[in-house]
C-alpha cells in the first residue's frame, strides 16, 4: 500500500482496471480499498488526489475536474468520493455539470459518522480526526498551522473548541493513544468514537 | 533574526527609518518591538491616528498583500496581527482621548453553528485600524443577536463570517429576516469566509463578498461613502 506521506502529497494513480473509476481524496485511500476489497467489488478502480488538498479546498474542484476529463473516456462511469470538503458547493456544481455523482455530505467526518447521525449530533465545538488524520496529524494540523515554531498561536486556532473527537474507522489502540496525545497537544478534551466506514460503504455499493 | 538586526536600537532611528523598521517588525510578528515603536512615535509627538495609519495599518497592508499573493500563510498573518494588536492596545485609549476620523460603525460576528473566528478577528482589527467603530459579537450568533446589535449600535455595516459550508447558508437567514423586517436597505451587509465566493454573496443578497480583511476595509469605505452620498442627494 502506498505510504501516507505519498497519499498526502501525490495521491494514488488509477490501476487501469475496472469499469468504474472512483476519484477520491488521498485521505480516504485505505478506507476505500478496505471496503472495495472486503466486498469483492472488482469493478471499482481508484484514483486519489493529494490528501493535503484537505487543507487547501480551493484546489479540489480544478483537480477533480481535470481528473474526470482525463479519464472519463476510459471508464463506463466515474464516482467522486469527496464530500463538499469546504468547496462551498462548487464541487457539487462541477459534478452536476460533468454528469458525475459524488458522495453526499459536508465532509468525511460526517459520512463516516453517517450523515444523518452526524447532523443530529450538533457538535459545534468539536475538532475531528479520522484514522488518516491521526496518523498524519503533524502534516495536516501541527505543521501547516505553524504550531511547532509558534506554539503561542494554539489558542488562537483552537480556543473556541472544547474537545477532539477521534472517529475510528478501524479499532486500533495505538491510534487511539496517538489521538489522545493530539488532543493533549491542542489543549482539548478527548473523545473516541468508533464509526467504521459509515455511509462510505453504501456510497461505494451504488457507485 | 541576525545579530546585526538585533543591534538595531529603535529610539536611535529617525521617523522614516523607524516606520520602515516597524513595517519589518510587523511582518515578522514582533509584538514587543511594535509596542516600543508606537511608544517612541507618540513620545516624538506623532498623533495617535497617524501612528495607527502610517505605521501599523501601512505595515499590515503589506502583510495582507503578501498573504493574498501566497507569500505569507495564516501563521505569519496571525503573528503580525498579534503584533499589531499590541500596538493598537496602546493607541486605543489615546485615539479616544484625542479623537480620530470616524468612518462608520460595524457590527461583526461569526454565524450560528460556527466557532471559527480568525478571519473575523482580522477583519475587525483592520476595520478598527481604518477608523471604523467595531462591535464584535464573537462566534455562534443567531439572527436575533445580529438584529439586536445593528439596531442598538445604529450600525452602518453588518459583517458576517463563516468557515463551514454547513453554516454559510445561515447568512441568508439573517439577510432574509432583515428584509422581512423592512430594515435590509438601512445597512451595508458584507460577508466573508473561506468557502464563500462572490456568487454566493450575490445569491444571498449581501452587498459584497470580501475575500480578505484588506478587501473588507476597501469595500466598507467605498460602500459607506456611496451611502453617505446617496443620503446627501436624497
Amino acid at each position: 500500500m502506498t505510504s501516507d506521506a505519498t497519499l498526502t502529497t501525490d495521491g494514488l494513480p488509477p490501476e487501469g482496471r475496472g469499469r468504474v473509476l472512483l476519484i477520491a481524496c488521498g485521505a480516504l485511500a485505505r478506507e476505500i480499498i478496505a471496503v472495495r476489497d472486503g466486498n469483492g467489488w472488482d469493478h471499482l478502480d481508484l484514483q486519489c488526489l493529494p490528501a493535503i488538498y484537505h487543507a487547501r479546498p480551493e484546489k479540489i474542484v480544478p483537480a477533480v475536474r481535470a481528473a474526470i476529463e482525463q479519464h472519463r473516456a476510459d471508464y463506463d462511469r466515474i464516482f467522486v468520493v469527496y464530500a463538499d470538503c469546504g468547496t462551498g458547493g462548487e464541487l457539487a456544481t462541477a459534478c452536476n455539470e460533468l454528469g458525475v455523482e459524488m458522495i453526499a455530505g459536508p465532509h468525511c467526518y460526517s459520512f463516516f459518522e453517517g450523515n444523518k447521525a452526524f447532523n443530529a449530533l450538533d457538535e459545534v465545538t468539536s475538532f475531528y480526526l479520522t484514522d488518516f488524520l491521526v496518523r498524519q496529524f503533524d502534516a495536516f494540523v501541527w505543521e501547516p498551522l505553524g504550531l511547532s515554531k509558534h506554539p503561542q498561536l494554539r489558542d488562537m486556532y483552537f480556543g473556541n473548541y472544547e474537545k477532539l473527537v477521534y472517529q475510528g474507522q478501524t479499532e486500533n489502540p495505538e491510534l487511539i493513544e496517538k489521538a489522545r496525545e493530539c488532543a493533549d497537544r491542542l489543549g482539548l478534551k478527548f473523545e473516541y468514537r468508533f464509526t467504521g466506514y459509515g455511509d462510505l460503504t453504501a456510497a461505494l455499493r451504488s457507485a | 533574526m541576525s545579530d546585526e538586526e538585533d543591534d538595531i536600537i529603535l529610539s536611535e532611528l529617525n521617523d522614516e527609518d523607524l516606520v520602515a523598521q516597524m513595517f519589518d517588525d510587523l511582518y515578522d510578528g514582533m509584538k514587543e518591538e511594535i509596542e516600543e515603536g508606537v511608544n517612541i512615535l507618540i513620545e516624538r509627538g506623532w498623533a495617535p491616528y497617524k501612528v495607527l495609519t502610517e505605521a501599523l495599518v501601512g505595515g499590515m497592508t503589506i502583510v495582507g498583500h503578501d498573504f493574498r499573493d501566497g507569500i505569507l500563510f495564516v501563521p505569519e498573518v496571525l503573528l503580525a496581527a498579534n503584533a499589531m494588536k499590541g500596538g493598537m492596545s496602546i493607541l486605543k485609549p489615546l485615539l479616544i482621548a484625542t479623537g480620530a476620523p470616524r468612518m462608520g460603525k460595524m457590527v461583526i460576528g461569526t454565524v450560528k453553528g460556527d466557532i471559527h473566528d480568525i478571519g473575523k478577528n482580522l477583519v475587525a482589527m483592520m476595520m478598527e485600524g481604518a477608523g471604523f467603530e467595531v462591535t464584535d459579537l464573537g462566534i455562534n450568533n443567531a439572527v436575533e443577536a445580529y438584529i439586536e446589535a445593528i439596531e442598538a449600535e445604529d450600525a452602518d455595516i453588518l459583517g458576517m463570517s463563516a468557515l463551514l459550508t454547513t453554516t454559510m447558508p445561515y447568512m441568508k437567514v439573517v439577510i432574509d429576516t432583515m428584509v422581512e423586517k423592512g430594515m435590509r436597505d438601512d445597512y451595508i451587509v458584507l460577508v466573508g469566509g473561506a468557502p464563500l465566493n462572490e456568487e454566493f454573496g450575490k445569491a444571498i443578497g449581501a452587498d459584497a463578498y470580501c475575500r480578505d480583511a484588506a478587501v473588507a476595509v476597501e469595500t466598507a469605505k467605498a460602500l459607506v461613502a456611496r451611502k453617505h452620498n446617496q443620503g446627501a442627494s436624497a
